[in-house]
This record gives C-alpha cells, structure tokens and sequence, in this order.
C-alpha cells in the first residue's frame, strides 16, 4: 500500500459539508485492495466507496482513505444460482449493466445505483423493498474482509458471524471489504408495473401503505413537508413489482432480450448556468407543490423503466451542489410501530417550522437484522434533505433526535452529519457489543474515520 | 478549541458562545494563566468537559512551537484555534518610545506570525480545523492616529490571506475576521467609532462564520461595504475622513 503514493486530497461526502484532508491511496488491482490496511500510516485507514454517503463516513483526516472505486473485478458469476461474487470497488451501476440482459437485477438498491459494493455492505443500505426482502447484507452468503488484527478473513452469517453483521452496517470500521457474493434477483423483464396513489395528508399515506404494502414488492412515498394545516403529510405513493414478460407488448413479450432491454439513462450534469445555491425555501416549495398536482390522483399498472422507478435523482449528475456552497444536510430517522404518533409529531414538527426540504420520503421496515448497526428495525422510515444554512435547523433537529430517541428509534448514520454523540448509545443500545467485535478486529484501532471520531464510536 | 490570548474579550465572548453550543475541550492560552481560573470555572459550570489553562507570550516567537505542540498532543484534534492577542497602544506614545512601537509589532504581528505556523502544520497534519485570526478594519486602511496598531493588522491580515491559500486542499482553512470598534478592555475609555459594536456580536459573527465555513467575517456586515468605498478614497480625502 505504501508503493501506492497516496495523494493529499480534500474530501467531503455528498452533502458537501465538513471537508478533511486526507492521503488517498488508489489501488487498481485486487491484490493492492486486500493489502489495503497494510503499514497504516498515524492517523490510520478508511475504505471509501463512491462517496454517496452525505455526511463524513466515508472520510478520514489526516490519515489514509483507501480509495476502492478501481477495483470492479467480477470474481465469479453462476447464472444458475444467480450468485455473484465481486471486488468491493464494483459499482450498482457496473453491475446492472450487465446483470439486466442477463435476467438479474440486485436483491436491494438504494436510490442511487452510484453505489459500491463495499460502501453497501458498509451502511448495510436498504431499498424499497426492505418490508419483504430486508437490507443489503441480508442477501450476502459471504465476504471477504482484510483487518488490521485478523489479517483477510472470509465472513459470513455462518462463518464468524459476529464479525460478519458487526460488517453490517459497520461504517467500515472493522476492516476494508475486499468483495463480498451476492444472491441476486431473478427479473423476467426490466420494466416494473407501478401503480400510484396520491394522498391528501399523511394518515392517508399511511392507511394505504399499512393495507396495501405486503401486495408490492416495492414501495415508497414522497412526502411534501412543506405542506401544511389539513394538507399536512400530504404525498404521492408508488408502488410496484417487476413486470413479467408477459405483461409487455410484443415484441418484447415474445423476446426475451428485448424484455431485458436496459439503456440507464446518461447522466446529465446540472448545467453549469445553473446557480449554485438554486434550491432555496422558495424553489423548493414551487418544485414540491408541482410534483404532488402533476402526479395522478390513482393510476394502476403503469409500465415504468428501471431508472425512473429506482433512480430518478441519477437523471442528474451533481444535483447535489444546487444546494450551494454551504452543502446540506440529511436526516433519516426509524421510528417503531406503535410509535406513529411520534412519526406525526415529526413531520408536524417538520411542516411547521416550513424546513425547505425537496427529497423528503417515507417508507416502511420489515423486522430489523443482527447488525448492531445497521439500522433499518421495523417501523417508518422518514428522510429528508435540507440546505445546511437554514437558520434554527441545528435545534431542530436536536429536538427530533430526542424524540426519536424517546420512542426507541434512530438516525441513520451513512446520512448524518451533526448527531450530539451522547445520543449514539441510546439509538444503537448494542454499541458496546459492536465494539467487542472491533477490537478483536482492530485491536490497535488502525481503522477510523471522521464520522467515529466525531461520534465517539470506538 | 485554543484560544492564544486566552483573556481577551472578544475570544472569550466567542468561547461562552461556542460552549453552548456544545464545544466540549477549551484551552485558553495567555501569560498569566492563573488569572484565568474563574473563566475555566465557569466554562466547566456551562457545560465544557475540559477547559485547561497554558503559559503563552505572543512575544517569546522561539516558544511558541512547542506550547502549541504541547496542546496539540495533549487534547488530539483540535477544531478551532483562535489567535486573538494584541495590543492596541497609544500612538502618541509610540511616537516617542519607538522600542515600545516595535514591541506592540512583535506582539500583534511578529508572534502572530510564528503561533500562527505551528498552529497551520499541525491542523495540516491532523488534516481538518479552522484558524480563526482576528484582524481588524483599522489594518483594512490605516490611520495616522493609530498607524502602528494598524499596520500590525494590516501585515497580520494579508499574512493570514496568504496562509489561507495555502492551505486549500489540505483540509485546514483560515478564517479571517475584521471587526470594527468594539467596547472591550482593548477600547476602554476611547471614543467609539461609527458601527461600534460588543464582543457578544462578534462571537455571533464568528460563529456563524464557522458554521458556514466563511473565509472573511466582517463585524458588523456592514463594514464590508463601508471600508470597500473607504479602501479606495484618494489619500486628501482620506485623510479628513479619518481625522473624522
Ligand atoms: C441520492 C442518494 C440516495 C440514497 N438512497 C439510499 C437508500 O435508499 N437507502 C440507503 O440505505 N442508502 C441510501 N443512500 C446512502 C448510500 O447508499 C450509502 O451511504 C452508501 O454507503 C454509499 O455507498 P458508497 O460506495 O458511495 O460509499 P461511501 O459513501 O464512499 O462510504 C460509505 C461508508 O462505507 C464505507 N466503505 C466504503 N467502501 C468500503 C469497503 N470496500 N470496505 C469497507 N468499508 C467501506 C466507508 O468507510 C463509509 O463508512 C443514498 C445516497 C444518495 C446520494
Ligand atoms: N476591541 C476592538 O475594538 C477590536 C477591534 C478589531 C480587532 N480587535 C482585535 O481583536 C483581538 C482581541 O481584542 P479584544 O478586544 O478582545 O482585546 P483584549 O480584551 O484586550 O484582549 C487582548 C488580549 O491579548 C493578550 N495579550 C497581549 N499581549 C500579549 C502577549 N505578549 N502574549 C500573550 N497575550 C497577550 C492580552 O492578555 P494580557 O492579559 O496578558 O494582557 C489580552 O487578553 C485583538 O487582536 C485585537 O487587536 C479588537
């Protein structure tokens, strides 16, 4: 790793706050990848991935981040079971392009396919069809994992576990991912059957996904939180499956490649004229009220591609930095069943402080894994972007971790970017557990980052 | 976060502020560190974890890579150092002790300069943290009433511009702040200029400045325009706008 002349390099993660410096080291084969935790510099190692993640996961000042974005190797391929085995570096995006035509899609996608492998096994992420399928590692028989104190290692829920679902949502901390194996999602075509409701409020929203959700694979509503008085919560809901084949016209019916027709949309770049800084409370709330009056009221059936119904922000390349210079914050919160009333309270909360947010979604959870930290449990999920600027945004969010907390829920780490670190117990009761699988892991504490360093993690 | 020049108004105004905003680790830096017990105390009631109070003479250059260094290994990374020492001075008295003249230099300037270095290698190491360096309007255009103070500032200013662009990509910044007249030990018993303001509006400035990761502060937002028009003033003109 030492041969590899890290560069001195600024990072920030896609919300574009906090930026640190560290040297990044760039393998290109897989052999330079599973030595990455090798001869650590002081101020230790990171992974990263494609730095999707919006606050500082994936960063490590002053230290080494070992970049892993050029190490894509397909390992193993085994159409028959559908199972692939691939380098960390691998991209959602990579792997789709082939996997599509080839009757595949992956067993969870977040809302970008600008994803590694690594950075998914790492934040343990979850797409949305978590209420059936649960999250990303739930679909790894094994993975490959090069540690500090263990040397590379194969994990797997039957082999080390602990070690395995401590990975899980690990934020990288117990080792660098070398690949991992993946059962995959047989499709017959690459259209998904959709079906759209639009709700007054948020009650509605909710009553729909409660009756409606086990029928869909798929699931998830916008939600307008600038919406306020009866409209309150008031979102569009879609839902839906993938298409069998003969659900399509002809020809596609009749041919099979043709039903696997997969062209993700180029990226377009927000174009340069483009203010940085557009997206402000006025624009936000013209964009929201747009979006919910041009989505039908009802409509059943509706034939979608796989980027519009999975990816539709990919559409944009950078659309992360209309928020401005200042970046933006995201904030993800689960709140158990039962505890709806709190989930209510939030997005009142949310409505009436008039937060500017244009990505807001929720979503429902199926039960929760082993991770100690991953975290989907089953409940709601509610997210949401906001410009980092906005005055009093600090405290309100302080007051809605509270309550998260105060109902057992928690934020999603791979999104934070400002938590108060005394919360972290509270939201993740099975730290100390985690902890204990580090240390055997790490044991001399080479692996960190900024995000644990602020959060007391370890 | 350190504070070099741990007693002055303006830092500390800006500490209580920080602190409340739950900043946990402060340490305060000045010469006579005893002096600043009740401070710390009082931080530790607000709600600091660990305030910790350390010998520093802005003027002693050849100390000061080894105090800085100290707090550094001491308390691990370090968010936000503070370099708010200074002196003001009397012009007229430095008209006629020009040794006392060039004392206030080494302070405001000289040691501003070295503490300055050994604070930017190691936010540079530690790859993140912000430098805040007061500077002040009076060097933005000096004034034959206090030309030596402000010519410190004005040395002091473009010394941090400089360090600021040398630091760009290595995940340390400066952040430079210009106030105004402020009521503070400094100004006791002068005449307040126009925009005076108080060191609890700088500490709301700086604040603000480093959520928002700023590289000039300018306290009050005003003075940012006031002395755009004033910085360029033919010199005549200036001069009688100075004399007020
Ligand atoms: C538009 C958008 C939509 C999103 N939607 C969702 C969503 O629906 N559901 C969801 O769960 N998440 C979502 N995310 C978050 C994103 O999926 C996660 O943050 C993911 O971890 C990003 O992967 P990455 O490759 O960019 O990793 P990075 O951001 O680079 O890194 C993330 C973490 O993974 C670690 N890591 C990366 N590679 C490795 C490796 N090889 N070994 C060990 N650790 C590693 C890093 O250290 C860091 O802690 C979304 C993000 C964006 C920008
Ligand atoms: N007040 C204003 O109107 C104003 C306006 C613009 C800019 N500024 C700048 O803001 C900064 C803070 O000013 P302030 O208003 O807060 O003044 P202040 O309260 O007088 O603080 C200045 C501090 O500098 C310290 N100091 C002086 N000489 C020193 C030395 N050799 N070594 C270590 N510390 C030394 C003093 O400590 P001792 O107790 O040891 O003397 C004092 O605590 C200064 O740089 C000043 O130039 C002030």
């Amino acid at each position: 790793m030492a041969a590899l002349r890290p560069v001195r390099a600024e990072l920030t993660g896609w919300g574009g706050t906090a930026p640190t410096g560290a040297d990044v080291a760039r393998p290109f084969t897989y052999s330079e990848l599973r030595a990455g935790v090798d001869d650590p510099p002081a101020r230790g190692v990171l992974a990263r991935g494609l730095g999707r993640s919006y606050g500082d996961a994936a960063q490590n000042a002053g230290g080494r981040v070992v970049d892993t974005t050029a190490v894509d190797d397909v390992c193993a391929f085994d159409a028959e079971r559908g199972e692939i085995t691939v380098a960390a570096g691998a991209s959602i995006d990579g792997l789709l392009r082939h996997l599509v035509p080839r009757g595949f899609f992956v067993p969870v996608s977040p809302g970008t396919r600008h994803v590694t492998v690594g950075g998914s096994v790492a934040a343990d992420v979850h797409g949305k069809n978590h209420h059936g399928a649960g999250t990303w590692c739930a679909h790894v028989p094994s993975l490959t994992l090069a540690t500090p104190g263990l040397g590379v290692v194969s994990v797997g829920p039957e082999a080390d576990p602990e070690l395995f679902w401590a990975t899980a949502g690990g934020l990288g901390l117990t080792g660098v991912v070398v690949d991992a194996t993946l059962v995959l999602h047989p499709i017959e075509t690459s259209r998904v059957t959709v079906d759209t409701d639009r709700t007054a409020n948020l009650d509605e929203a909710m009553a729909l996904m409660v009756a409606g959700d086990d029928a869909y694979e798929y699931s998830v509503a916008w939600i307008d939180l600038l919406a306020t008085g009866v409209a309150t919560g008031r979102s569009v809901l879609t839902r839906g499956r993938f298409a069998r084949r003969d659900e399509l016209g002809p020809p596609a019916a009749d041919d099979p490649a043709t039903a696997l027709d997969y062209h993700p949309g180029a990226l377009v770049g927000a174009p340069p004229w483009v203010p940085s800084g557009l997206l402000n409370r006025a624009t936000i709330r013209a964009f929201n009220e747009a979006w919910y009056r041009r989505a039908p009221a009802r409509r059943r059936d509706e034939l979608q591609t796989i980027s519009r119904f999975f990816y539709p922000l990919d559409l944009v390349r950078g659309w992360n930095r209309m928020y401005g210079r200042a970046g933006f914050v995201q904030w993800q919160v689960v709140v158990p069943t039962g505890a709806e009333d709190a989930l209510r309270r939030m997005v009142e909360a949310l409505s009436a402080a008039a937060c500017p947010s244009f990505l807001s979604v929720l979503k429902r959870f199926g039960p929760a894994n082993p991770g100690p930290l991953s975290f989907p449990t089953k409940g709601w999920t509610l997210s949401l972007d906001i410009p980092a600027g906005v005055a009093g945004l600090g405290d309100l969010l302080d007051r809605l971790d509270e309550d998260a907390v105060a109902v057992g829920g928690r934020v999603y780490l791979a999104k934070d970017s400002r938590l108060r670190p005394e919360l972290v117990g509270a939201m993740y009761p099975r730290l100390d557990e985690w902890r204990a699988v580090r240390d055997r892991a790490d044991p001399t504490g080479v692996i960190r980052s900024d995000l644990a360093r602020r959060l007391d993690l370890y | 976060m350190l504070v070099l020049g741990g007693g002055s108004d303006l830092a500390l105004a800006t500490v209580r502020r920080l602190v409340a905003d739950r900043c946990r680790t402060v340490v305060l830096a000045a010469r006579r560190p005893h002096e600043l017990k009740p401070v710390a105390e009082e931080l530790r009631d607000a709600g600091a974890d660990t305030v910790e109070t350390v010998a520093f003479d802005a003027a002693d250059t050849a100390s000061h890579a080894t105090v800085v260094g100290d707090v550094f290994d001491r308390h691990g990374d370090i968010d936000a150092v503070i370099v708010a020492f200074g002196v003001l001075g009397d012009q007229a008295a430095f008209d006629r002790d020009p040794a006392a003249a060039a004392d206030a230099a080494t302070v405001n300037y000289v040691g501003a300069v070295s503490s300055s270095l050994a604070v930017a290698d190691r936010l540079r190491s530690q790859g993140h943290g912000v430098l805040v360096v007061l500077s002040s309007v009076a060097g933005v255009r000096v004034r034959s009433d206090n030309f030596v103070y402000g010519s410190t500032k004005a040395g002091l200013d473009g010394f941090a511009q400089g360090l600021g662009d040398a630091l760009v990509g290595s995940g340390a910044r400066v952040m430079i702040v210009r106030p105004g007249f402020v009521h503070s030990k400094m100004t006791e018993g002068k005449e307040p200029a126009p925009f005076a303001t108080t060191p609890e509006a700088v500490a709301d400035a700086l604040a603000e400045g480093l959520r928002k990761g700023s590289a000039v502060v300018w306290v009050p937002p005003v003075l940012r325009l006031v002395f755009g028009v004033l910085r360029n003033l033919p010199r005549p003109l200036w001069r009688k706008v100075a004399a007020r």
